[in-house]
């Protein structure tokens, strides 16, 4: 509704909603627009050995879109966010629908989703270590598995393997698609389901006609966190594949390492354009600001 | 970061001290210095940096100790060492670098060079830094071995000399040489070639280090060792020399006789210890944490020899007066002996090593230097058992380790189309 002209507060309140606007966007200035924009400018300019020298050169982005090997690592970073999608959003969908429908009481909800942060209580490296005992050749799964004679000989694919890498990504995860999706669920006027198990609809037909469609925003938003971490991932790849599979974030550290850092951004430009594209897809295909 | 104190200039007038001083080092009588000078170098502080491998605080201690001045010691990695000897030359004063890097960074002009006269140890420095060569008959070895870095035309230049000058760009501290690690009771043969860690009875159990300069190198000693290529050198390879190197890489990736490619020291030791991997390329350091598990490891020795590294101090450009002085005297008393022991005794080797061998046991030199079996334990500078009575070291003495050095690590010409080949490989 439009404020009557001429109140006296007008110019009062116009400064204060600057005011409380300033420190976000003090914030987002220094932190996140600033290093952007340097990291744009270093990514025209040269570098050699040792030193980066300010200019302006295009041979940067030639070199990382003109490399067989760039596409092949975006590809493989794609196989590795699908997957992982696929994987926690099929899993977190179940978890979410489990704890909002099935749980009936508030305290269980509450006690069952905290359950499921337990491991969110160590670092993420600790639990993507700790699988390396438990998958290893002499590990305790192969150590099981051996005697109780279901093997004859230790899995081999169950560590540094594309395997592992899915497995510790859908362990890191899922999680971060539970809670937007569970978040979503609970909101579902509960009279929804029950008219439409009165008007004859099967229990599938409640998920996929009712449920679904009013759980399109958790959905989504699930979306952008497990598709953003994993395409940025560079540790976890390295970790469980033991080096032998290559992400976008690894290429890039590699490039730090060795001083190339032009070219490390340039890499980190072309990643930060593909991911925001990305999100992009994702909240057009499911309009957040008018779902929340 | 720590800042460097003020150094207090004498009062009656620097140049009087700086004579005093230098009629001190060049009469050699290290520990007779006047006493105003030893005064007045107390206030110095030496800020040094380079690799965690020699920068120790032990050493640091045993300075003040004994020199009564400050070294101050900043420990980053390699990458991180190229970048800060070059882009911050005002930061450091002494620079710990190896000199694989030392081809990169001295023809920066940040360094200079150091004026052999004054180091009073300099003619009992071993022969591989002055001629390249341990024994007059030994052969010089591929890649950046350090005399082809180790002295430059003159003062002012920062032109590397092809013979022996007055004017020494590094003086070498710290020096191993490389190879396998294996498990012996794992392999279940003998190990004595480079082309064994590509032996399909290894298949699934072997790895290399990805540390593009490094890796390609243990890969290059398999392809010689295999008798697939024959290079003109290890340490610089012709671009078709890496494509075919690296071809021969995919392939045997491909072929998944890899478990791993490991980065960082405690990723080598563990892929060892647990059994994931029987043979990988190792650092000297890493087989010594395995067999302190109590898991049995062995550098082992191979037919083709070893990849060898080594470091040294130098001294950077902006160092003058009384803090050069220091920086001699420091880099005198680092091959007076303690130094020499106290790195030796890691199983490493030192530049001077008749002055170390003063500052061990008879039992411990003949161990660690000439190939013998301990007499009693051997312990490590911190008083650790790292190998038992009747132990003896893989690889045996100093001449047969570091006489059978097949390439220093080094720095290609091609080496940024080398790393881009490495991408391809890690991605294959």
């Amino acid at each position: 509704m439009p404020r009557p002209r001429g109140t006296r507060f007008r110019g009062y309140d116009k400064w204060w909603a600057v005011l409380q606007a300033t420190p976000l966007a003090a914030i987002l200035a220094v932190f996140l627009l600033v290093p952007i924009a340097t990291l744009i400018v270093v990514s025209f300019f040269d570098y050699d050995s040792v030193q980066i020298i300010p200019g302006f050169v295009l041979t940067n982005y030639r070199d990382v879109l003109g490399a067989a090997t760039t596409w092949w690592t975006y590809l493989e970073t794609l196989k590795f966010t699908v997957i992982v999608w696929a994987v926690t959003l099929l899993t977190g969908f179940w978890l979410a629908y489990f704890l909002a429908f099935v749980v009936q009481s508030r305290t269980w909800q509450t006690t069952w989703f905290l359950v499921c942060t337990v491991p969110f209580l160590t670092s993420n490296i600790i639990r993507m270590i700790s699988w390396v005992p438990f998958l290893g050749r002499n590990g305790l799964l192969n150590g099981t598995l051996l005697r109780l004679g279901l093997i004859r000989a230790p899995l081999e694919f169950l560590l540094f393997s594309d395997f592992a890498v899915v497995l510790t990504f859908v362990h890191l995860y899922t999680l971060f698609m539970v809670a937007p999706i569970f978040n979503s669920m609970v909101r579902i006027d509960r009279r929804l389901i029950e008219a439409a198990t009165d008007a004859g609809a099967r229990p599938w037909r409640v998920v996929l006609e009712v449920i679904i469609p009013l759980a399109k925003p958790g959905i989504a938003i699930g979306s952008i966190f497990v598709v953003t971490l994993v395409m940025g991932d560079f540790i976890t790849v390295r970790l469980m594949s033991g080096g032998q599979s290559a992400s976008v974030g690894l290429m890039i550290s590699n490039e730090v390492a060795l001083l190339q850092y032009p070219a490390a951004a340039a890499n980190a430009v072309v990643l930060l354009a593909v991911v925001l594209m990305m999100v992009g897809a994702i909240v057009r295909l499911i309009d957040l600001r008018k779902e929340l | 970061m720590t800042r460097r104190i003020a150094i207090h200039r004498p009062k009656f007038g620097r140049r009087s001290a700086l004579q005093l001083a230098g009629a001190a080092i060049a009469s050699g009588a290290v520990g007779g210095f006047p006493t105003i000078w030893a005064q007045k170098i107390k206030d110095v502080t030496l800020r040094q940096f380079g690799t965690g491998v020699s920068n120790l605080n032990a050493i640091a201690e045993k300075v003040k100790q004994d020199l009564g001045f400050t070294l101050q010691m900043t420990a980053l990695d390699t990458d991180a060492v190229t970048q800060k000897a070059v882009t911050q030359p005002k930061s450091y004063d002494v620079a710990d670098i190896e000199y694989f890097l030392c081809k990169k960074v001295f023809p920066t002009g940040v360094l200079q060079p150091m004026d052999t006269r004054k180091i009073t140890n300099y003619d009992k420095i071993v022969p591989i830094f002055i001629t390249g060569k341990l024994t007059p008959a030994s052969q010089v070895a591929q890649g950046t071995a350090p005399h082809t870095v180790g002295f430059v035309e003159s003062k002012a230049s920062t032109k590397f000399a092809s013979q022996p000058t007055e004017w020494m760009t590094l003086i070498p501290t710290i020096y191993n040489a490389d190879t396998l690690g294996i498990r012996p009771d794992l392999v279940g043969r003998p190990i004595r070639n480079w082309k064994d860690l590509v032996d399909p009875a290894f298949k699934g159990k072997t790895a290399i280090l990805s540390i593009p300069g490094i890796g390609i190198m243990d890969a290059a000693m398999v392809m010689e060792s295999l008798g697939r290529i024959k290079y003109g050198d290890k340490g610089n390879m012709t671009r078709a020399e890496i494509d075919t190197t690296v071809a021969f890489l995919i392939e045997t990736k491909k072929a998944g006789q890899f478990r791993a490619f490991w980065k960082t020291f405690d990723e080598s030791v563990n892929l060892m210890a647990s059994g994931e991997v029987i043979i990988q390329s190792m650092w000297s350091p890493a087989v010594a944490a395995v067999r302190s598990k109590g898991i049995s490891c062995t550098y082992q020795p191979l037919a083709e020899g070893y990849r060898a590294w080594g470091g040294g101090l130098g001294i950077a450009k902006h160092l003058s007066g009384l803090e050069l002085d220091a920086a001699y005297e420091y880099i005198n008393w680092y091959l007076s002996g303690w130094v020499g022991a106290y790195l030796n005794r890691q199983g490493y080797y030192s530049a001077v090593l008749e002055t170390a061998k003063q500052f061990m046991s008879p039992d411990e030199w003949a161990f660690w230097m000439e190939g013998k079996p301990a007499k009693t334990d051997i312990l490590s500078p911190e008083g650790k058992v790292m190998e038992k009575a009747g132990a003896v070291r893989d690889g045996g003495s100093f001449e047969e380790r570091m006489g059978h050095v097949a390439c220093w690590n080094s720095v290609m010409t091609e080496d940024r189309y080398m790393v881009q080949k490495w991408n391809e490989f890690i991605v294959a």
